[in-house]
């Protein structure tokens, strides 16, 4: 370790006056600090600098070596606090046990304030998910061994969906340090290298002032396009040693990078394919988690009057919608599966392929992850051909792309597009009364239908400011014009973040008084319920509507494909795979948490009246549960 | 050649003949409804729906899922075995070993018993105001 940790533990001695140093120079030690934020000013950042002065009979000699009012922690507070973390989300380990006393005591838990987990997948997805709405990261704490191996699959999630969480992982590096027994299966020498593949930065720093600067780094590298996960790991006696007086400790100023746009003349160059195409195609991919991107992206699909797909696009306007086959312009907006979304592969033993791009066609991609990919994880999915590929993020290069666009828009072309959004509109419409039609062939299904849940639930909601957390595949007859109403999925389809990230984002849906609404697997919830604890523990409003189908049932049919595959009994492939006998009582699950719950629901006559109740109690602050018991997929 | 070419040529045979087992399948098919298909009963093909699980993908009521409608109204026998034998999309085939003829016409019974669907507009909360 480096040269600061060695001198503050010299020897007994020169500790015990180097704690008496600390508690009668604590307004001093920082004195130094600039800790200002100019994206994210922080009200609480000086707090440490700005502390009086311990009188100093509160460390007698009676307690050298045995008491310190300034420990290091108290300065990762500060830092924490300068980068305006709301929240950190944690199930308590002794690795960080001297930052979770600071962050309560010398924080006074709040900014961040500390939520109890009961597993650090849970931690992990809640962040994951609290970002997507709050458009900011949570911080969570975890042991850099245990804790980060329960929180693996989590950041993994997180990657994959280009999502900042900020891990700050405790570990004990100085193995003279380390207490017998569990400290040292708690240690590791480099405690980030078991996730180093799907984060994007980590660093171990060996000294307060190191911290500071690559805390400020790590967030700042999160926060760049395409966001990813980052880690800090905060040594255990880097936390616990009194802050060196001596040290002339600062927190840098935190500036996040503007995010890049695309190249004037290739966007030039996007805008007259568009313009001149016959029939364009927008498909957005991890855009729509703005409001401005959702605006803008209405805005280009309205201009050039052409269907245009996925989160970003306002699910009932009348040019959502589109198919590769009819297109022969495709714009993709910081899309992560191209290549699957122009071509199809049959799953049979021997896998054939298609292209379902119409002959001719040209692809057109603006992606910030053009700019950043790793090689082992293979989140980048297969390769597409394009015509023309930018490197930047889509949202900043859209208001460039709007304005060229309507400035190539002609007299004429202006007519030809009326025409063509007037047939997109009348097939929109014609979709809808499939839609609606399709709905009166499940109404009465018990099990129950996913669509009788959508209609029910979407008549009591819509005329509220509402937000769907997690799940509804299928809602089409669900109004999404909000980014915080759809945020999608987990990113890497790794199961159980579900749950977690329901909690999380509407933790941060709360303050905004937004009815929190999430459509819970069964399977996904039970990796880990001990988060339906953490949200009745912190009044976390949210009604959470089982889709309790008592199966992992893409896993069913998988095992249906095999047995189809090997000639042989059909009727085996629910072994392994169903949730049945004993069937789960997931109702009974939440009330033992502190929720209110009712179900298992079987009848569908019965959910408009269960989810009125469900959702009055949640108007009240607290969370509630349906278990409906519904079809397969 | 290059791989793309070998794949793309590779995609093409598969496609032709994939097409060619269809419709010897679809002719076969035929042939044997107008020999007559196997009477189908209801009740044993929505035991053997449940228990083959062609609900995982269809659904309880053949109302569709993961997999397409296939109920009410269904296809015509002669183009429901043809299919099964042979699917062109991402279903797996379903040879006579682990699905027979008369249990596929047990099958083809019961979603002929399915009900037809409402109107969406008998459904107050389907009902279409525009």
């Amino acid at each position: 370790m480096g040269k600061t940790k060695e001198t503050a533990k010299e020897s007994t001695a020169e500790r015990r006056d180097f704690i008496k140093l600390a508690a009668g120079g604590a307004a001093a030690m920082v004195a130094g600090a600039r800790v200002l934020s100019a994206q994210n000013p922080a009200p609480a950042q000086m707090a440490m600098a700005n502390a009086p002065a311990p009188p100093a009979a509160d460390v007698s000699d009676e307690y050298d070596g045995m008491i310190t009012e300034r420990p290091g922690s108290d300065f990762m507070v500060d830092v924490l606090k300068s980068l305006d973390f709301e929240f950190i989300a944690s199930n308590p380990g002794s690795s960080f046990r001297s930052l979770q006393e600071s962050l309560i005591n010398y924080g006074k838990n709040t900014s961040p304030e500390w939520l109890t987990c009961m597993h650090e997948e849970s931690s992990v997805a809640m962040a994951h998910a609290y970002y997507k709405i709050e458009g900011k990261p949570m911080a969570v704490a975890a042991h850099g061994t245990v804790g980060l191996q329960h929180a693996a699959m989590a950041i993994y999630n997180a990657y994959c969906d280009r999502v900042p969480v900020y891990l700050v992982l405790g570990n004990t590096f100085d193995a003279t340090q380390r207490r017998p027994g569990a400290e040292w299966v708690h240690s590791v020498q480099d405690a980030a290298a078991m996730v180093r593949d799907y984060v994007k930065w980590d660093d171990m720093p060996i000294s307060l002032g190191h911290f500071a600067e690559s805390a400020v780094r790590a967030y700042k590298i999160a926060m760049t396009p395409p966001m990813e996960p980052v880690i800090i790991v905060a040594d255990s006696d880097l936390q616990e040693v009194p802050v060196d007086p001596a040290s002339r400790l600062r927190i840098p100023k935190l500036t996040i990078p503007r995010p890049p746009a695309g190249d004037s003349g290739a966007v030039e160059e996007i805008a007259r394919m568009l313009v001149d195409a016959e029939n364009p195609l927008i498909l957005t991919g991890l855009l729509g988690r703005t409001q401005n991107s959702i605006e803008l992206v209405t805005e280009l699909a309205e201009a050039l009057q052409c269907n245009t797909r996925g989160q970003a696009m306002p699910s009932r306007h009348p040019l959502n919608g589109g198919n590769a086959r009819n297109a022969d312009v495709i714009l993709a907006l910081e899309l992560t599966n191209l290549w699957g979304a122009v071509n199809s592969m049959i799953d049979q033993l021997e896998r054939t392929e298609r292209s379902n791009l119409r002959p001719g066609a040209r692809i057109i991609t603006i992606a910030s992850t053009d700019l950043y990919t790793k090689s082992n994880y293979q989140d980048f999915q297969r390769f597409q051909e394009v015509e023309l590929a930018i490197a930047a993020d889509a949202e900043a290069t859209l208001p460039a792309l709007i304005e060229a666009v309507k400035r190539l828009i002609t007299a004429d072309r202006r007519t030809f597009f009326a025409d063509r959004g007037r047939k997109l509109a009348a097939a929109h419409q014609a979709a809808d009364e499939r839609a609606r039609q399709e709905a009166a062939r499940q109404w009465d299904l018990s099990p129950i239908s996913p669509v009788r849940i959508n209609y029910e639930l979407w008549e009591i909601i819509k005329d509220k400011d509402w937000s769907l957390v997690n799940g509804g595949r299928g809602a089409n007859n669900w109004d999404f014009t909000k980014f915080y109403q759809r945020i999608g999925g987990s990113g890497g389809a790794g199961v159980g973040y579900g749950a977690p990230a329901s909690v999380g984002a509407a933790l941060a849906n709360k303050k905004h008084g937004r009815l929190s609404v999430s459509i819970q697997n069964d399977g996904d919830l039970m990796y880990a319920p001990g988060v339906l604890w953490t949200a009745a523990h912190h009044r976390i409003p949210l009604l959470s509507v089982m889709n309790n189908n008592r199966a992992y049932h893409q896993e069913v049919m998988h095992l249906q494909r095999m047995s189809c595959r090997h000639n042989r009994d059909l009727t085996t492939a629910e072994i392994g795979n169903v949730i049945t006998d004993p069937n789960m009582d997931y109702a009974k699950l939440a009330q033992s948490m502190g929720w209110y719950a009712e179900g298992p629901i079987t009848d569908p006559k019965e959910v408009g009246p269960a989810l009125r109740r469900s959702i009055a109690v949640v108007e009240k602050g607290e969370p509630a549960l349906l278990d409906t018991v519904m079809q397969p997929r | 050649m290059t791989c793309n070419t070998y794949i793309y040529g590779t995609v093409r045979v598969m496609a032709l003949l994939t097409l060619a087992i269809w419709l010897c399948g679809s002719r076969s098919a035929l042939a044997q409804q107008s020999g007559g298909a196997p009477a189908g009963k209801a009740d044993n093909g929505k035991q053997l729906f449940n228990d083959i699980g062609c609900w995982q993908c269809h659904g309880y009521e053949g109302q569709g899922g993961a997999g397409p409608k296939i109920g009410p109204d269904p296809i015509s026998y002669p183009s429901f075995k043809a299919y099964i034998r042979h699917p062109r999309g991402q279903m797996p085939p379903y040879t006579e070993k682990v699905v027979t003829d008369q249990q596929l016409a047990d099958i083809h019974a019961f979603l002929q018993t399915i009900p037809a669907s409402p109107d969406a507009d008998s459904i107050p909360l389907l009902k279409d105001d525009d």
